[in-house]
This record gives structure tokens, sequence and C-alpha cells, in this order.
């Protein structure tokens, strides 16, 4: 460790500890209803169920028969039936239906609910309501957290998204603070805290009213993660809604990764079954090219299937022993590599395939005009023939989006006439559809807050900058603006280059986007990493509006300075002093620690994010470990926003 | 430590250690008809019984006074006076009773009743008169009429050993006189003037012991010996414990003995300690010396003895290399407690032997204190015995404040100032619950106390249930929105029609109860999410009537809320749904849901191109869209030759390029 370069990235610490406290718990909770007994689970519980313990423990565990929640038990004879769950009301009517139903035909069984991650009183009120709460028991599976990968942990809790930022839901910020409590305890103590949004500050707040109830023992144990960086997803919704180009994100764009694998079908195995792939760093092929823009891929995978024929062709002209040592020893190796190029090939082929029907380069085209804010009479006629040739509900609605939140709201004309388009196209539901993307801001109307724009800035340059702060505040609060433009002015989001970005030999995180944009999430990141506090971005986030998380909140706890836009954070760790990158040893685990970076995303992140943050801790020597509400891109935030017929 | 009372009609009343009276309960209505003969109580590792022995010679049986379960035990045949003796026994976890009448003895258990002889009775051994059950339930003693003992296993398996006293009459008491884990077993029994222990072992009681009482005295069993009480004296009989014997047995040569000699002569500053020292070390005797001594301080209940003892093994210890020293300061700290809590003031007469069993982590000790509420001599053992706050003071802090909470002697004070003192006291104390304290208060009717005790509660998700409990919901909810936790807040929405302004009451609502749900909408004059609601319930109605009505009820909502766009698309809605009904029942195919894009493409696709053109001029969809649409639709149908017609009519506003993509 020591002969390893400052620029070198610390190894990740190991979260497999984290998947067996899931399953040990797990066990313990199965283990208090002995015997033979049914076990129905939500189907979003499933795959994240799989990754932690497979069926067979399920059986040794005297688990009979296993149902998917919602399909109507077909007369069934078990005389137990366990439920594992997520608090919902809609699961707890279900299971309050078949507890009742068997009253009615005089069976008596035991039923348990398993809550995961936890309880909400709600869930238990339902029950009551139903009439079954002394029928069932209730137990928690406080399991936050599944790691999808050697650096990506998420809470695989998608609706956090709708919850929090449309319904304005708080109950998930405990769940997320456990989450983080939990980290601690096992990774910490943290040394240092940065964060904007206002859940971030809460989350924060209320782990850290966790910490000092439980007053935990973690003084003194080597902290293995040094910094913690919670950030909104409503800081940040520009990234989301453009197409992403990086290998993995188009992978989740195309095929949808489904907790950390993804489903194959047949137009890429090229043949009639489709094939179920786990995609994390152990897949050798996949982890070379997961954070690669799309258009080096190809090569990359072509070189590859060079050296891997070479290796194949080694063993002409071996001898009898040579053959023996290849064939058990490398040949295994050398098949599964064959086997995963050959899906990732076919992979490519069918995103090509799929790409290019759509026009997609032509709307990667309007994606970069909208964000370097040109042409947008253009791009919104070609966001309105979009519409009018039914193209995809989810992908017009996506540019509706980003058009609105780049240009600060649609003008009025438009709004009203790219929404009558929309609803004529796809059906008139969609009409709560756009009220909820007003809520959340995504699809707004140009108000007369564009005026107040240029009066605000006639005034800031009289006043102060803080009362322009509070002026703009008091904008904000008659129409929420999302101040791309301004923003991304401030921070250099869109890169200057003369001549053709190379994408092979990226220069900063653009590259993810075609070298069009940097993600605005990263940028504040790698802003406040560098300078160790948020000086310099004062400006930024008020045009972020989060000037509010430090009005609304009361820093509680003296151990931390004070929240966004003025200083550092600083938790209570055990290294007051930090140690200096040139003045301390490199082995130093303090400073190792500090190197390692728990960017925490609340409400979805991104794998073109993920890719941009990777390549950020390559080149500044810190490493990236994500912690997500759930892996999100364009379409799942639009779905979380469409009103579903019900 | 409670006194129970049992009254004649079968009711036991419950008084604590002051005699206050705490409940009463009562066994049931056969006993008070027929009223108690004999009860008795006792002890088994589900907490603490009673027996009774009714009116009927029908037993009944509680084996946990706190968790009240009558047991009617059966009868037992020919049973016509009440037993000479009878005792309760627990086996194995069921617990049953033995009764001896005449000469026989009956085991009764839950369902039947069996007779029994102990193995090894003497055939003239006559009638029963008395029986005893040792404290931990495995010996059992009987004495017959004849003065004839049967010791022996309450298994009835085995005897032990059987003796005959020259005593003819019943002992008013029998009770078992044993060490835990000792192999010497022995009887006490009490006559009038006359205590005799008996027994089998070969070096404690053998044979016949008779001790003369002065006064009438009771005796006691417990865990190592019995106590016996009379008007004037405590005394307690024993069986002296090995380390005791050998060190003070008249002439004893047993290390312990000659450290302690040893010492005495140190002390004389005699060269005959070195001498008796020698004597030890030469035999390599002196650890075991040390720890004999260290041990037998602990059974001494003088001070000076312990003392002196303490001292000879202190003594000894200079001249061991290595002799760990934890028994040694275990002892020492044990022995004051011991002797702070065995003052006559507190009255605690534990033995050492108790001491660690009643301890169990340090705790009874202190507990016991707290039950006599004896708080600061608690908590100086606690911190003397370095027990960890949360373990330790904060509970004896948190059963002071009950205390304070229930005595109502701050009436004078307000509740503000009671609150007041009481957090001066506890302060942050870790492991301190200001809501258990205030749940106490609320039970003793001193709600606004409570709520002053709540405020010092630092968690929130305390504070919420308690206050929901005292009725208080406006605070609740304000409480729990404080704490950021909706789901605390879930809590508060119950009485939603009292507290319509909870932020999560439309949430919670949304997926309970929707009728709720637009009350709320109605009070707050939310028309935008009045206008969304019925169009959400529109589509849960079936029939075109019912939808058009809700979507009707929604338009009009939209329009006080001042939202033209969403208005006009409903009345949009409400036109294309009218107009999709009329396309199913003339064309028979189905339209309604369709967006209006496919229904004009549906229409063209079948050939209808008068109705799309009608749809198209009523709901001015642009020329663009028209196009597109059309064209599509056209050159899916493969109808090339409308297609030309079409595009002859007008110029096309999307050019002719992209006809040719198609």
């Amino acid at each position: 460790m020591a002969a390893a370069g400052s620029s070198d990235a610390p190894e990740p610490p190991d979260f497999g500890i984290l998947k067996r406290l899931a399953r040990d718990q797990l066990i313990y909770l199965l283990e208090q209803l002995p015997g033979k007994k049914d076990l129905f689970i939500e189907a979003d519980l499933m795959s994240p169920l799989d990754r932690i313990a497979s069926v067979s423990i399920l059986k040794q565990h005297e688990v009979d028969k296993l149902y998917k929640v919602e399909s109507r038990p077909v007369l069934n004879t078990s005389d137990q039936f366990c439920f594992l769950v997520r608090p919902r009301i809609k699961t707890m009517r279900y299971i309050a239906d078949i507890v009742n139903a068997d009253k009615m035909s005089g069976r008596s069984r035991k039923y348990k609910i398993i809550f995961s991650p936890q309880k909400f009183y709600a869930c238990e009120m339902v029950l009551e309501e139903e009439g079954v709460f002394g029928d069932v028991t209730c137990d928690e599976w406080s399991f936050y957290l599944l790691p999808l990968d050697e650096d990506i942990i998420s809470m695989e809790l998608p609706e956090f998204f709708r919850d929090y930022f449309l319904e304005g839901d708080h109950r998930w910020i405990n769940s997320i603070s456990r989450a983080l409590q939990l980290l601690n305890s096992l990774y910490g103590p943290f040394g240092k805290a940065y964060g904007i949004g206002r859940c971030a500050k809460m989350s924060y707040e209320l782990w850290q009213d966790l910490e000092k109830e439980s007053e935990g023992d973690s003084q003194g144990r080597k902290p293995e993660i040094g910094n913690v960086f919670l950030m909104d997803r409503d800081m940040d919704y520009v990234t989301t809604l453009c197409s992403q180009v990086v290998y993995e994100g188009l992978v989740d764009d195309t095929f949808r990764i489904k907790c950390g694998s993804v489903d194959f079908g047949p137009e890429v195995t090229s043949s009639d079954k489709s094939i179920k792939v786990l995609l994390n760093a152990q897949d050798k092929v996949f982890n070379q090219i997961r954070n690669e823009h799309f258009s080096s891929v190809f090569g990359f995978l072509s070189l590859k299937s060079r050296n891997l024929q070479a290796q194949y062709d080694r063993r002409r002209g071996m001898d009898i022993k040579q053959m023996k040592n290849f064939v058990s020893q490398e040949l295994k190796g050398l098949k599964q590599e064959h086997r995963l190029l050959s899906l990732h090939i076919g992979a490519c082929e069918s995103i090509m395939k799929k790409k290019t029907k759509q026009d997609f380069q032509e709307m990667i085209k309007a994606e970069h005009s909208l964000l370097e804010g040109f042409d947008i009479r253009e791009s919104t006629s070609f966001i309105e023939e979009h519409i009018d040739r039914q193209v995809s509900p989810i992908e017009s609605l996506r540019l509706m989006c980003l058009l609105s939140i780049t240009e600060n709201g649609l003008i009025p004309k438009d709004y009203r006439s790219l929404k009558t388009q929309y609803l004529q196209s796809y059906g008139p539901e969609h009409l709560l559809t756009f009220h909820n993307l007003k809520r959340i801001g995504l699809l707004t109307e140009q108000s007369a807050g564009e005026t107040l724009t240029a009066v605000e800035s006639r005034v800031s340059k009289l006043v102060t900058d803080r009362a322009a702060g509070k002026i703009t505040d008091a904008f904000n609060s008659l129409a929420r603006k999302s101040n791309f433009r301004a923003i991304s002015k401030k921070l250099g989001l869109i890169p200057q280059v003369d001549g053709e970005y190379d994408l092979k030999m990226p220069r900063d995180m653009a590259y993810v986007f075609s070298g069009a944009y940097i993600p605005l999430s990263c940028k504040i990141i790698e802003h406040v990493l560098e300078r160790r506090s948020w000086s310099g971005l004062e400006e930024v986030v008020r045009l972020l509006n989060s000037n509010e998380s430090v009005i609304s909140g009361t820093a509680s706890s003296t151990m931390w300075g004070k929240w966004a836009g003025m200083g550092g954070l600083r938790a209570g760790g055990i290294h007051s002093a930090l140690p200096h990158p040139d003045s301390t040893a490199e082995d130093n685990p303090a400073w190792e620690a500090q190197r390692m970076v728990l960017a925490v995303f609340l409400g979805g992140c991104t794998f073109s994010e993920i890719a941009a943050l990777r390549f950020l801790g390559k080149e500044r020597g810190f490493k990236f470990i994500f912690l997500t509400t759930a892996i999100t891109n364009s379409a799942r935030m639009m779905e979380a926003m469409i009103e579903a017929k019900a | 430590e409670d006194l129970l009372c049992i009254q004649e009609d079968g009711t036991v009343l419950i008084y604590n250690l002051f005699c206050e009276f705490k409940r009463h309960f009562s066994m049931g209505n056969e006993v008070l008809q027929n009223h108690v003969l004999e009860a008795k109580v006792f002890h088994t590792e589900y907490g603490t019984g009673v027996a009774i022995l009714t009116g009927a010679h029908r037993f009944s049986l509680a084996t946990n006074i706190d968790d009240l379960k009558l047991r009617r035990m059966p009868e037992v045949p020919g049973l016509q006076k009440p037993p000479s003796c009878w005792a309760v026994l627990s086996q194995d976890r069921v617990t049953i009773v033995l009764l001896a009448v005449g000469q026989d003895l009956y085991l009764l258990d839950n369902t039947s009743c069996s007779v029994v002889t102990p193995p090894g009775m003497s055939p003239s051994a006559g009638s029963y008169l008395r029986m005893a059950v040792s404290f931990n339930y495995r010996c059992l003693a009987l004495f017959a009429d004849s003065g004839y003992i049967w010791m022996g296993l309450t298994s009835l398996k085995e005897k032990l050993c059987e003796f005959n006293c020259s005593i003819r009459s019943a002992p008013k008491q029998m009770v078992w006189c044993m060490r835990p884990r000792s192999r010497q077993r022995a009887v006490v029994m009490a006559w009038d003037r006359q205590l005799m222990g008996v027994g089998n072992s070969t070096e404690g009681i053998h044979g016949e012991h008779r001790f003369v009482l002065d006064e009438d005295s009771y005796l006691v069993p417990e865990l190592d010996g019995v106590r016996i009480l009379s008007r004037t004296s405590h005394e307690f009989l024993h069986e002296i414990p090995e380390a005791s014997q050998e060190i003070f047995k008249i002439a004893s040569m047993a290390p312990g003995a000659l450290l302690l000699e040893a010492q005495k002569e140190y002390e004389k500053e005699s060269q005959k300690a070195d001498e008796y020292l020698r004597e030890i070390k030469d035999q390599k005797l002196l650890p075991e010396a040390v720890s004999q001594c260290i041990e037998a301080a602990g059974y001494e209940h003088e001070p000076d003895t312990q003392k002196s003892l303490l001292r000879a093994a202190s003594f000894g210890k200079c001249f061991i290399d290595k002799f760990p020293p934890e028994s040694f300061v275990r002892m020492c700290q044990d022995l004051r407690v011991l002797n702070a809590i065995r003052d006559y003031q507190i009255g605690i007469p534990l033995t050492f032997t108790q001491y660690p069993l009643q301890d169990g982590a340090g705790l009874l000790g202190p507990s016991r204190l707290v039950l006599r509420r004896l708080y600061p001599l608690a908590i100086r053992i606690c911190e003397y015995l370095r027990l960890s706050k949360i373990q330790g003071v904060s509970r004896i802090l948190a059963h002071w404040a009950c205390y304070k909470v229930r005595r109502r002697l701050g009436k004078d004070k307000s509740d503000e100032e009671v609150a007041h003192a009481i957090n001066q006291k506890l302060g942050d104390t870790p492991g301190i619950s200001y809501s258990e304290i205030a749940a106490r208060a609320y039970d003793c009717g001193r709600t606004e106390l409570a709520i002053k005790l709540l405020e010092y509660e630092p968690r929130s998700g305390e504070q919420v249930p308690l206050l929901l409990k005292m009725k208080r919901s406006k605070l609740a909810l304000s409480k729990a929105i404080e704490s950021g936790d909706t789901d605390l807040a879930g809590w508060a929405p119950l009485p939603v029609p009292t507290c319509p302004h909870s932020p999560v009451a439309p949430q919670f609502c949304k997926h309970q109860e929707r009728e709720t749900l637009k009350d709320l909408y109605n009070q707050d004059d939310n028309h935008q999410e009045l206008g969304n609601f019925h169009v959400h319930s529109s589509y849960s109605e079936k029939r075109i009537e019912g939808r058009v009505g809700a979507l009707q009820n929604a338009v009009d909502e939209y329009y006080k809320a001042k939202n033209d766009f969403a208005a006009k698309a409903t009345e949009d809605q409400i036109k294309l749904l009218r107009l999709q009904r009329h396309l199913q029942e003339d064309f028979d195919k189905p339209y309604l849901d369709l967006s209006l894009h496919d229904t004009v493409s549906n229409l063209i696709l079948d050939g209808h191109h008068k109705r799309a053109e009608q749809l198209y001029r009523e709901f001015k969809i642009p020329d663009k869209r028209y196009w597109w649409l059309k064209l599509s639709a056209l050159a899916n149908r493969g109808d090339w030759e409308e297609m030309e017609k079409f595009s002859k009519s007008k110029k096309s506003p999307i050019g002719y390029l992209v006809r040719v993509s198609l």
C-alpha cells in the first residue's frame, strides 16, 4: 500500500458483511416461526432477496412454498404463512383479505408479517381496521442496504423518489438515517459530511440524533470511509433526463438493469431463450467497458475477441503436458470470458439496432442543443414532431421536461400546445401526469418570474449578496425555477472544446455525455471535495434554491459547523486535524480513509453519474462509494410521475 | 417482596413492603362457596403461586399470581375429612400436590390422583402427621405418629435415611436445613419448647440433636439454612461450611487455621508467626490457606471476625508470588455491601450464599433497596460496585422519579416544580426514559405533569404515543412533525376530522378513505386537487355516464381553480368519450379509452375517412399531426390510392421526403 502513489485510489471496503448481516437476520426471523411455512414475497423484494439468500437457504429454514404477493394462493394447506413485504397499505389489505377469508372458512393458521426495511404505523393501523391485528405477528427485517457491486450500495427503494419529492412523504427519511447509521458503525466513523438539499439535511440530522442516542463505541476504530456527501435528486434533474451514452447506462436504458443483473433477450443471445447476467466488477469483460463511451466499446470488444482467439490459438503446438495444464487452468476462464464477450457484443448490436431506428443521433443533437441553450425553437419543433409521431410516451415526456428545466419553464404558448399534443397522442389521462410534473418542478410554465430575474439581476448589483439571496428566495417562492442556464455558466458545465472531443481519452467528466455536458451533481461534488467546503459555491447554492436548507434547520449538533453554503461540515470523528495530503505518509490509514467518499444520492442515481465519479476518482485519487435509494434513469423517473389509470 | 393475605372467601390481597395495598384477586367461585380451609404460598420458576384447600376437600392452584390461571385439581377419592398434612411440589415444571390421609399418601397432578408409597418405609410407621419439602423441591421428609421419620427424594424413588425419635406428638413445624450442593441433609423440627435436628451425615448432624427453645419460635426454611424467629431474637441455623470448620475446629491444623494463628502472633510481634508460616509453607499449602481464609470470611456475620480472617488472608498473600487478587477484592466488596445491608436500620440479613443468588448481575441487591425506597444507599452501592450507569444508577433514579410522581406529597408544589426537580436530579443520565416516568404520572392522573415531563424526553418517537394516549392529538401531531418522521405522524391521522390540517392526512387518506380525502380538499377549497380527485375516480367508474359525470365535476372544479387548460382538456376528454361510444356502437369495434390520435388512426385504418375528417376538424388536430397520422395509417393499410388522393388535396406541411421514408 505504501508503494502506491497518492493518485491511486484506495480499495473499497468489503461490503459483503452487509449481505451476511441481512441474511442472518432473515434466517433468525424465519426461525421465529418454527415448522413448515409458506413464504409470500413482495414482487419488488424478490430480486434483492435473490442476492441475499438463495431458495435453498430458505428451504433449509423450512420454507415450503414460495408465492408472490398479489397472487391468490390456491387451496393452500400450509398451517403457517409468512409474508415478506414492503410497508405498503395495499399489501396490508391483501394480507388482511387472506386472513379474513381464512376466518370465514374456519381455517386457523399462523400469520407472520416481516416488514422490510421497517414497519410503518399506518400499516398496523390498517391491520387493526381490518380486524386482523390480533391474528398476525409483525417483525422487521432491517435490510436497508444491498451491495450491488463493490462500490455501489442500493437501498432498493425506487418509490422513495415519488413518495418524497412528489407526495412530500417523509417516512423514508428514517430508513435513510438508519442506513447511514449502519454504515457509520461498520465503516466509519465518517470524518466529514457534506450535503445539499432538504432531504439530505433532514436525514443527516435524524442520523446524528440516532448516533447520539446510541452512543456507539465507534471511537478509536480505524475508519474506512472518511467523507460523506449527501445530495437530493431534485438538485439535479437535468443529468437524469439526458440519454445515457456510457455502456452501463445504455444497457440500463435499453434493457433495464434490475438489482444488478439484466435479462438479455433472444435478440442478444442469438438463441431462443433469454439469459440473466449479473453485471458487476466480477464480469471481467463488462468491468472494462462499463464506464466507456459507447463509441469506443465496439473497438474494445473486437480487440478483446482477437486477444481471446490468440489465447485459444496458443493451444496449437502444445505438448500433452502443456495441453493438460491449459485445459485444467485456463480453458474454463477463457470459455467464461468468451461467453460474456459474445453476450456483450450481442447487446451492443441490439442497442445499435434500436438506436438507429429511433433517429438516436437526431435526438442526441436536440438534447445537446437544449443543454447548450441554442436553437430552442428547432428543438421545440423536434419534440412536437416526436409527440405527433407517437414515438414513445416516456421519451416525449422526457424531452418536454428537459426543455422545461433547461429553459426555466416553457413559454406559455408552448406549454399549452405541447401538452395538448401530448394528450391527443397518448391519451387524456396524462392530464394528471402533467399536474404531477408541475408540482415536482419538472415541467413548468414560464411566468412573471422571468421578468423578475431581470429585475433581480439589476438589484443584486446594487445590494449585497446576502440581501439579494433573500430577494431571490422570495421570488423563488412564487415560481420554482431551475436556473439551469445560470448554474451551468457558473460551473462551466458545457466544456468549450476546439474541434472534436476525444472520447477515447477524455479530459473531464463530460465524456459521459459525449463531451457535451458535465453532470451537475458530479461537478458540485468535485467542487466541494476539492475545497473541502462550500466556499465559492454560494451563488450556485442560492440558484439551486437550497438556501432554505440552511434557514429551516437549526444546527442542533454542536459537532457540526454550518450547513451547506457556508462552510465545511464536520461530524464528530476521531481526527480533529485532517492529515494534509502532502504532509503525512500515504500509508496512514486516516489519510487512506480521507480519500474514500460515500456519495449518497437521495432519490436515485444514474449509471452516467457513477461513471463520471469513477472517472473523477481515478483522476484525483479518490474512491467513490455510491449509496442510492435506487438506481434510476430518465425512464424510471418519468414512470414514477405517470399517473396510472387505476 | 410482597405480603399475600388469603381470606376465607378465597380473595387474595397483595400488599407491598410498606403495607400499602397493591391489588387483589379471587381464587374462583368454587373457593368462594366452600371457603378456604388451608392455604399455602409457594415459589416456582414461574413465580409465586398459591395453593388452597377448600372446605369441600379439593385443591385449587394458581402457579403464578402475576399471570393468574386457576387450576382445579381432581378429586381425591374417598376423602371425607381434611388431609392430615399436604405439600406442593414442583417437578419438571409441573406443579403437583402431595397429601397424606392417615397412612396413605396421594399424589395429585393435573388430571389424576394416585396412591404412592415411599420406598423403604417402615411398615409400623403409622399415619403421617407432617411433611416437609426442601427449598429446591428435591427432598421430602415425612413424620409419622410413631415418631418415625422418613427422608427421601420427592420423586419417591429413593430413600435417604430413616429415623425414630422419642417424641410421638406432631411437631409444630418441620423444615429442611441444607446447603446447595451439599451432600449433608438434615431436617429440623420444632415443638413448643424444643428444637430437634435430625440427619444422616457423617460429620454434620448425625442422629438426634436437641436444643431448648426459650420462646415460641417460627422456622423459615431458606436456601442454605433455617431462620429461627422468635419475639426477641433472630437466629440462623445452618450447616457450617467446610472452610469455617477447618479454621475454627478445636486444635485444627488446617492451613487456614495456621495462617490465622500466624497472623495473630505476628500482631503480637512474636516469632511464632514465622514458625506457623513456615509450617504451612513447608507443606506448600499457602495459597490454599489464603483462599480458605477468604472463603471463611464470607460466612461470618461479625465484622470483627471477618476482618481478622481477611487480615490473615492479606498477610498470607504477601508471601506468595503470584496470588490472583480478584477473589480477595471481590470478597471485600461483597462483604462491605452485605454488612451495609445487614445493618439493623436497613434490615436485610442476607447470608453470603444468598447474596450472589439474589444479586444476579449485582442488581437485585440494589433493587430490593429500591423497593424499600432506600435510594441513596442503593446509588452508593451501585457506585461502589462500579456498575454501569445505565444498569445501575439510572434505573434507581428512574424508580425514584416514578415514586416521586406517584407520591402525592408534591401536591403543594406545582407540576412545573415537580417536573423541574426531577429533571434536575436526572439530567441527561443515559438510560433514563422520561416517557416512562410520564406514563406513570399519567397513570396517577397527573396529565399536566406528564406533559411537562415529556418535554424533557429527547426522543420524539417516545413522546407521540403517550401524548396520543392522553388524547392530546394536537400536541402529538406537532411533536411528530417536529421530529420530521412522518411515520410518527402516521399515528395522528387517526382522528382525521379533528385535525384536518395535518400535513400527512391527505397522503394517508389517499390510500385509506377516498371520501375523507374529498372532504379534506373541500375544507381547504383546494379545487385543483378536487378536480384531480374527480378525474381519478372517473377511472373506477364502469359506465360511460358515470365517467362523464365524474369528469364534468372535474371540469367545474378546474374552472374554480382557474386552471383553464385542465378544464378544457377534460371537456375534450368528455367529448371524445361520447364520440367513442358512438363509434363503438356504429362500427361494433372497441374505441373506448383510445387516445385521440389512435382513434383517428384506427378510423383511417378501417377506411372510415369521413369520420376521421370529422374528428380532425372537431378537435382542431394540427395539420402536421394529421398528415403524419393519416400517411402512416394509410401506409400501414397499403392504401396507396387514397394516399395519392390525399397528398394532392393539399400541400404537405411536413414535406414529401418523409413520405418516402415511410
